[in-house]
């Protein structure tokens, strides 16, 4: 990719394969894709409950090469990192990882992601978002060096309880020793095979880091070794309803990156998205802390939940009322499923402030489609705290075999 | 320590405007300058032996006469060598214009014109005492900021309405567009056009087709309109004389001036400032720091990019400070002849630009980093009206030279000797012999200007002056009510609103910012 924007001949391809393209499309069997960024992936492979099963019984593959990857290094790496995101960065220790969101001046959220302390002073950030403009704005008075490195790092992300086993047996030796967010590396294939105890699921599970020209070897090794381990390859449908089960966000769904807002009303803050604990104010100066501190006094403007919906009509893009008739409107749903896992219907939304205290009346008004015929059910819902699925398995270390 | 104790970082007249009603106001002040003399662009310098110069700003014409009263600055020693200077549009070879004000005393123009020119000049005077009402305003933010935000904004709504219907009109027409059609659609002489032009554009990035020269052009007229006394003026004793009359002002409040010592940081405890960090290592404490120095130095280089805002800091990166304007210092042994100058009126504001095209070709230049082959200028010879600033029978000649890149494609050096030639070429065109009169030159480019007088970009108004950088949005939205996002911290220069020109607005104006965060 980078030598074909070093030869200006990168246009002429809009969308790449990624480095796993060879043994993707070869399971791809209902042959259906889509774009993320740069790059084409799989929906779906075979069938989306049993993609998504493998996650949660035995251990699938998502292909996350696409994901925007930045590498920060320089004197001043941790000062930048200090200032641009909303966290304490000097605690996230070499070898660890931070889940963290940034936010721009008025404290609102343009994305959310991970830093990777790889090595002293060495940090990858990966994003949802393209954040190279902003990061490299956010560099002037800093002695760091910024490389968007998303073409030179394939990655997968392999979940699941029997995860843990396969990477043994492919020569990751004591990776069962990782507590959730370390990253350990190992050799491989004659390079280096990053691992971190990350992911998208909330289940034991790991993303795999190296060179793209380790990517098919790899994919090779897991997929030969994870046989006896149910290993099974994942669309993005199936990781989407992981994820939810787990009560992760997704910028352009559950928020709108503040970069692209053009309504200042439509982007969110932290403490708006429950965010709040990655707000360290301890910090003299970080982008948004004046506005945040400014919205502590004030009172935020919304409230994000976790719910919990009676029935099993899925609450796609509801509207929440506070009284079952004659009620107003007070919030939305952002993402909503059935989750197999849970045995409920769930669903995140953004409410208007006050609502979703401990005691208020909530009702999803869901519009569903039989046949043609549309059809609407107002049903009661309840906040929950926490992810909706979050198994033991999840944190547990060292990672048992299962 | 009891007292809040306020910093002021550099002793231009706006430092020292502002040092002078916090003293007054109660306030422990002490303004630290880098300069050996207080006045920032606004001095009076030897530039040969024996020969004084205005060396940045030359003529006074937007000092405001409310703060000249309420600091007393006459009895500080503010005194006129000479007020309501003429203009006077040189020609090659026709009948010099002599303006004064709307009237024209000399030239050969249109009966047409004359009562164009007279038309012109009522009506631009009007809308800029629009803009002269504002100076002593703290500008409205554009979002949030209460009732008194909404009284600010709605008082600036106020005096455009009241122009009346028509004028509204054409304020809001002229005010974004260019000189060059609004002199167009008025005047038939050439000359006439130029000379009205040239203000516009004077010490500007703009050429007469550039979009706001209108609205620099009202900047220039706002003082006047507003009720400056003396109109365009010479301070006797040059504009260092302002600047000194200023600083006793100051130090006769209260106030303590500290010169050469130069700031290194301003310091933070938490997110608040602390107070300074001196050049020489020492740390100076206070609740609050005004910066005189433009926006860009305070935030960037005194503060530092990381202590504030990623956006905030992107807007004022692109706060745009390049300047365009040379400064020609000439040390003369006798009084230049002008071709058909009456000898009465050389101590007059002088003005080379005979058309509209040389205007823009003395701009084409400049855009790609060349020096004018044929220069703009606008020159003072104060030793006319002010004998202490060259020894007896010499004079000195003080030009603004236009247009002069910030970065001259062929290095500073190569294009410093380059201009005073091009420039000495223009004089010697009007003023035949000139160049054997001259016993020494100075030419200050915009980067000596910059590095001498420590304005970034070496824009005499620390900014461009234009739609996007004025009033609300001066230097930055969100930064344009003198307090920086950091806690204590405050701009007082020109790169804060009413802008440049020495008027003393800025300074009051933050003060008042300085006293008022301090009672909520």
């Amino acid at each position: 990719m980078n030598d074909l924007m070093n030869r200006k001949e990168h246009y002429r391809t809009a969308v790449y394969p990624t480095p796993f393209h060879e043994r993707t499309s070869a399971l791809n069997k209902l042959n259906v894709w889509h774009r993320w960024k740069d790059y084409t992936v799989s929906d779906a492979y075979y069938n989306v409950a049993l993609e998504y099963a493998a996650i949660r019984n035995a251990c699938a593959v998502f292909d996350i090469t696409p994901m925007t990857k930045h590498r920060i290094t320089g004197p001043d790496a941790l000062a930048f990192l200090d200032r641009l995101v909303t966290r304490d960065v000097s605690k996230i220790k070499p070898g660890r990882v931070g889940y963290t969101i940034w936010c721009d001046d008025n404290g609102r959220v343009i994305d959310d992601g991970t830093i990777f302390h790889l090595k002293p002073g060495d940090y990858r950030l990966c994003s949802q978002e393209r954040q190279l403009e902003w990061l490299d704005r956010s560099a002037f008075g800093f002695d760091v060096k910024l490389v968007e490195e998303t073409h030179d790092v394939a990655c997968l992300a392999f979940q699941g309880p029997t995860s843990c086993a396969v990477l043994k047996a492919i020569g990751c030796t004591g990776v069962e020793n990782l507590k959730p967010f370390d990253i350990g590396y190992w050799p491989f294939a004659g390079g280096e095979l990053m691992v971190s105890r990350t992911g998208f699921t909330g289940d034991l599970g790991y993303e795999l880091w190296t060179d793209n020209s380790r990517a098919v070897p790899l994919w090779d090794a897991l997929f030969d070794k994870g046989a006896i381990h149910g290993i099974r390859p994942m669309g993005t449908h199936a990781l989407e309803i992981a994820r939810i089960e787990a009560g992760f966000l997704q910028a352009h769904v559950d928020f709108m990156p503040a970069d692209q807002a053009i309504h200042l009303d439509r982007s969110r803050s932290p403490f708006e998205l429950d965010l709040g604990r990655l707000v360290d104010f301890n910090k003299p100066n970080f982008n948004g802390r004046r506005a945040l501190l400014e919205e502590q006094k004030r009172g935020s403007r919304y409230r994000f939940v976790r719910l919990e919906i009676a029935g099993n009509k899925v609450a796609k893009a509801a509207y929440i009322y506070n009284r079952e008739r004659k009620g107003e409107i007070v919030g939305t749903v952002t993402t909503a499923a059935w989750s197999p896992s849970a045995k409920t219907n769930i669903a995140l939304a953004s409410l208007h402030m006050p609502w979703g205290r401990p005691g208020d009346e909530l009702w999803a008004d869901i519009y569903y489609q039989r046949e043609l015929q549309w059809s609407r059910v107002m049903v009661p819902c309840k906040v929950v705290e926490g992810a909706f699925f979050d198994p033991p398995r999840r944190r547990a270390t060292p990672a048992a075999d299962f | 320590m009891t007292d809040p104790n306020v910093i002021i970082i550099g002793a231009g007249h706006n430092g020292l405007a502002c040092a002078a009603y916090l003293a007054k106001a109660g306030k422990r002040v002490t303004v630290l300058e880098a300069a050996a003399q207080v006045g920032g662009a606004a001095v009076t310098r030897e530039f040969a032996p024996g020969f004084k110069v205005s060396a940045c700003a030359h003529l006074s014409y937007l000092l405001d006469a409310r703060i000249a009263k309420e600091l007393d600055l006459a009895r500080h020693g503010l005194a006129s060598a000479r007020d309501h200077l003429k203009t006077v549009a040189l020609q090659r070879a026709d009948e010099h214009l002599v303006l004064n004000g709307g009237a024209l005393e000399a030239g050969r123009v249109s009966d047409a014109d004359r009562a164009a020119l007279a038309a012109h000049h009522k009506s631009m005077l009007k809308f800029a005492r629009v803009l002269g009402k504002q100076h002593n305003r703290v500008p409205p933010r554009l979002l949030g900021g209460g009732r008194s935000n909404a009284i600010g904004a709605a008082l600036l709504g106020w005096d455009i309405r009241r122009l009346g219907r028509d004028d509204m009109r054409e304020f809001m027409r002229v005010a974004g567009i260019n000189i060059f059609d609004v002199v167009e659609e008025s005047f038939e002489s050439p000359a006439l056009k130029a000379a009205l032009a040239f203000d516009a554009v004077l010490g500007t990035n703009l050429s007469p087709r550039s979009n706001n020269s209108v609205l620099a052009l009202l900047h220039r007229l706002s003082g006047i309109a507003s009720g400056t006394t003396g109109g365009v003026s010479l301070p006797a004793g040059g504009m260092g004389a302002v600047s000194e009359a200023f600083a006793k002002a100051a130090t006769a409040a209260g106030a303590t001036l500290r010169l050469s010592t130069p700031v290194k940081n301003i310091a933070l405890k938490g997110d608040r400032v602390s107070g300074v960090v001196l050049a020489n290592g020492e740390t100076l404490s206070a609740d609050v720091v005004v910066s005189n120095a433009d926006p860009k130095r305070a935030l960037f280089e005194l503060l530092g990019a990381r202590h504030l805002e990623t956006g905030f800091v992107h807007r004022v990166r692109h706060f745009r400070t390049k300047g365009m304007a040379a400064k020609l210092h000439l040390a003369l042994d006798s009084l230049p002849e002008f071709s058909r100058l009456a000898a009465s009126l050389a101590g007059e504001r002088l003005v080379i630009a005979p058309d509209l095209v040389y205007l823009e070709h003395a701009f084409d230049a400049s855009k790609y980093g060349d020096n004018s082959p044929r220069p703009a200028l606008e020159i003072s010879i104060p030793t006319v009206h002010d004998r202490t600033l060259a020894p007896a029978g010499k004079h000195v000649l003080s030009a603004v030279v236009q247009y002069a890149p910030y970065e001259p494609a062929a290095g500073t050096d190569a294009a410093r000797a380059q201009l005073l030639e091009n420039t000495l070429g223009v004089l010697e065109q009007y003023a035949p012999g000139i160049r054997g009169k001259v016993v020494a030159s100075q030419l200050l480019l915009p980067a000596d200007l910059e590095r001498e007088f420590r304005l970034t970009g070496g824009h005499w108004h620390h900014g461009e002056l234009a739609l996007d950088q004025f009033l609300m949005l001066r230097p930055v939205p969100g930064a344009a009510q003198y307090a920086m996002p950091v806690t204590g911290l405050y701009l007082c220069g020109a790169g804060a609103h009413p802008g440049g020109g020495v008027m003393g607005c800025a300074g009051k104006n933050a003060a008042q910012a300085v006293l008022q965060a301090g009672r909520a």
